[in-house]
């Protein structure tokens, strides 16, 4: 069941008391922003990978 | 008059998405005696048009007002709205292409409609319909506010510009149908995206870069707080408010019909990957909240007035007016009004679906779908109108109370449309008492907290665990559907009941 990839997300969304810290900051950005930004394309990227593998599969329709 | 440059430009763009707007019920046409046709646009959205409308209709004029608002008032607490957006879309992978092909298989256009169909049992569906409708009004309402700001930055006047603007929404809304507002979005977006770009590389090179702005939030705003001994202070705040307000996103009436719209499960799977990029761009926005602060427009004499008017809402209508030409603040405000009218638009269409499948069909009337769409047509603006007047009569702080609820209430609707898209253990009766504890502890914790908070400090084991109402109170109402579901199982089962099969699930 590659769907359960799709946790993850939650994990690093919602993981707080991790990603609550200034440093280390990049380009300006405190931890606690460019972390965040950051989870976006990578929650996507998750989803793109468990969206092809089950198309392949074909037990998604 | 104040910016008569900006409000030309403000205007003609309104002007434009307005003729758009009554454009749309030809385009793709169908039949609009048909409510499939004026309510979902006949199931015929691809990939692309979906990403706007879905986009168009969750990023809304409120939250382009209200997260930076938040954000300059409150500081990192706001910044909550980026693991929401996050998180709300493997949920929308997970759970709404089902609930897709359910409601294709047997023509269901709302969530309440999947529910009565899955229980046999209309009072169940009626409490999910009257839940959607009551949430859905003052959202309708924020959306007016947030022109309102748009349109009070301009300097006009008085109430008359947002009474022209949403009768005319009204009028479009009533002949094209959710055509209207899936075409708008697309202007809508493409203004938004532009100015959130424009913003982030202009108004940083302004103030001397990210680094600067940052350096002037004071360090209690820059992240949240530690949380005390004995408790877990803003993380689970943070974390809850992100995961409860992700689960109630997509069962809000609106964002059911801009997803059953789609043509099929795999452009509501394809769009839970590209989605995100909205999320994105969510989080440069709420930046600008800070950008405000480091500005310093709060202190500005010219804006002294707005800001006394409409508070930290008035932080980025003074950002845009301080850091851009006039042109250009009239391009930015117009993506702001336009991202009101398009969730305005899906919004009362929705609510209209629903008042004709779940109350009118229901209870009394119906039959004759040529009739039943000309009652979705009128209620549509019985909405905006109700909406209107609601906003010309009662604070603002009212709406903005109300939808706080709202998000509280639409929540306890998760058990009985989520759970029942996996399994049919639940018994119909069941979750509707789930459903009233549900509503009813989370209004009293609302009300407890004089209507200002989201969260409260609930004490676990001498623990104390601050949470979003909403997600603790949908845990109570689906433990309590659960342990009731047993007896009733046993001695007045509804499985018999369900006009669906088990394999419209796998």
């Amino acid at each position: 069941m590659i769907r359960w990839l799709l946790a993850v997300i939650f994990v690093l969304a919602l993981s707080v008391p991790f990603f609550n810290q200034i440093e280390p900051s990049l380009f300006g950005f405190p931890f606690f922003y460019w972390y965040q930004m950051l989870i976006v394309p990578v929650a996507a990227g998750l989803t793109y990978i468990v969206f092809i593998v089950e198309n392949k599969q074909g037990d998604a329709e | 008059m104040t910016y008569p440059v900006a409000t030309i430009i403000f205007l003609a763009l309104i002007v434009f998405v307005i003729l758009l707007g009554f454009g749309a019920s030809r385009w793709k046409a169908g039949d609009m005696s048909h409510i499939e046709e004026w309510g979902l646009g006949g199931r015929r959205f691809g990939t692309l048009i979906s990403w706007f409308l879905i986009g168009g209709d969750i990023y809304t004029a409120y939250t382009f007002i209200a997260i930076p608002a938040l954000m300059f008032g409150a500081g990192a607490l706001g910044f909550f709205a980026l693991p929401y957006t996050i998180v709300c879309y493997p949920i929308l992978y997970v759970v709404f292409p089902k609930l897709w092909k359910v409601a294709h298989k047997y023509g269901y256009i709302t969530g309440p409609e999947f529910v009565r169909g899955r229980y046999g049992n209309k009072y169940l569906g009626l409490a999910i319909g009257i839940t959607g409708i009551f949430a859905t009004m003052p959202y309708i309402a924020l959306q007016l506010i947030g022109m309102q700001t748009v349109i009070g930055a301009l300097g006009i006047p008085g109430h008359l510009p947002l009474i022209i603007a949403f009768g005319v929404l009204a009028a479009f809304t009533y002949t094209s149908g959710i055509r209207a507002p899936a075409m708008i979005a697309i202007v809508k977006d493409i203004l938004i995206y532009i100015t959130v770009l424009a913003a982030v590389i202009v108004i940083p090179s302004e103030l001397g870069g990210f680094g600067a702005i940052f350096a002037k939030i004071s360090p209690a705003k820059l992240i949240l707080a530690t949380p005390p001994a004995g408790s877990t202070g803003a993380y689970t705040g943070y974390a809850t408010l992100a995961l409860g307000s992700a689960m109630a996103l997509f069962l809000y009436p609106h964002s059911t019909t801009a997803v059953l719209s789609a043509s099929g499960p795999k452009v509501i799977r394809r769009n839970a990957v590209f989605l995100p990029a909205y999320s994105f761009l969510l989080g440069l926005l709420a930046l600008m909240g800070f950008m405000a602060v480091a500005s310093g427009v709060s202190a500005m004499p010219q804006f002294a007035a707005g800001f006394k008017q409409y508070g930290p809402s008035f932080a980025v209508p003074a950002l845009v007016l301080n850091s851009f030409p006039a042109w250009f603040a009239g391009v930015a405000f117009a993506a702001i009004a336009i991202g009101a009218l398009v969730p305005a638009a899906i919004m009362s269409i929705a609510s209209a679906n629903i008042f004709t499948r779940d109350i009118y069909t229901q209870f009394g009337g119906g039959g004759n779908p040529r009739r039943d769409t000309l009652v979705a047509k009128l209620f549509s603006i019985v909405m905006v109108v109700g909406a209107l007047v609601f906003i010309l009569l009662i604070p603002g702080t009212y709406a903005v109370q109300l939808q706080l609820l709202g998000g509280m209430w639409i929540i306890q609707t998760f058990p009985a449309i989520v759970f029942s898209l996996f399994t049919r253990f639940f018994n119909g009766w069941a979750l509707l008492i789930g459903w009233a504890v549900g509503i009813v502890s989370a209004t009293w914790l609302v009300t407890l907290n004089n209507f200002a908070g989201a969260i409260w400090a609930f004490h676990v084991f001498g623990f104390t665990v601050p949470s979003y109402i909403a997600l603790a109170t949908v845990l109570v109402n689906a433990l309590v559907a659960a342990l009731l579901s047993l007896p009733f199982n046993i001695f007045a089962s509804d499985r018999g009941r369900d006009a669906t099969l088990a394999t419209d699930y796998v």
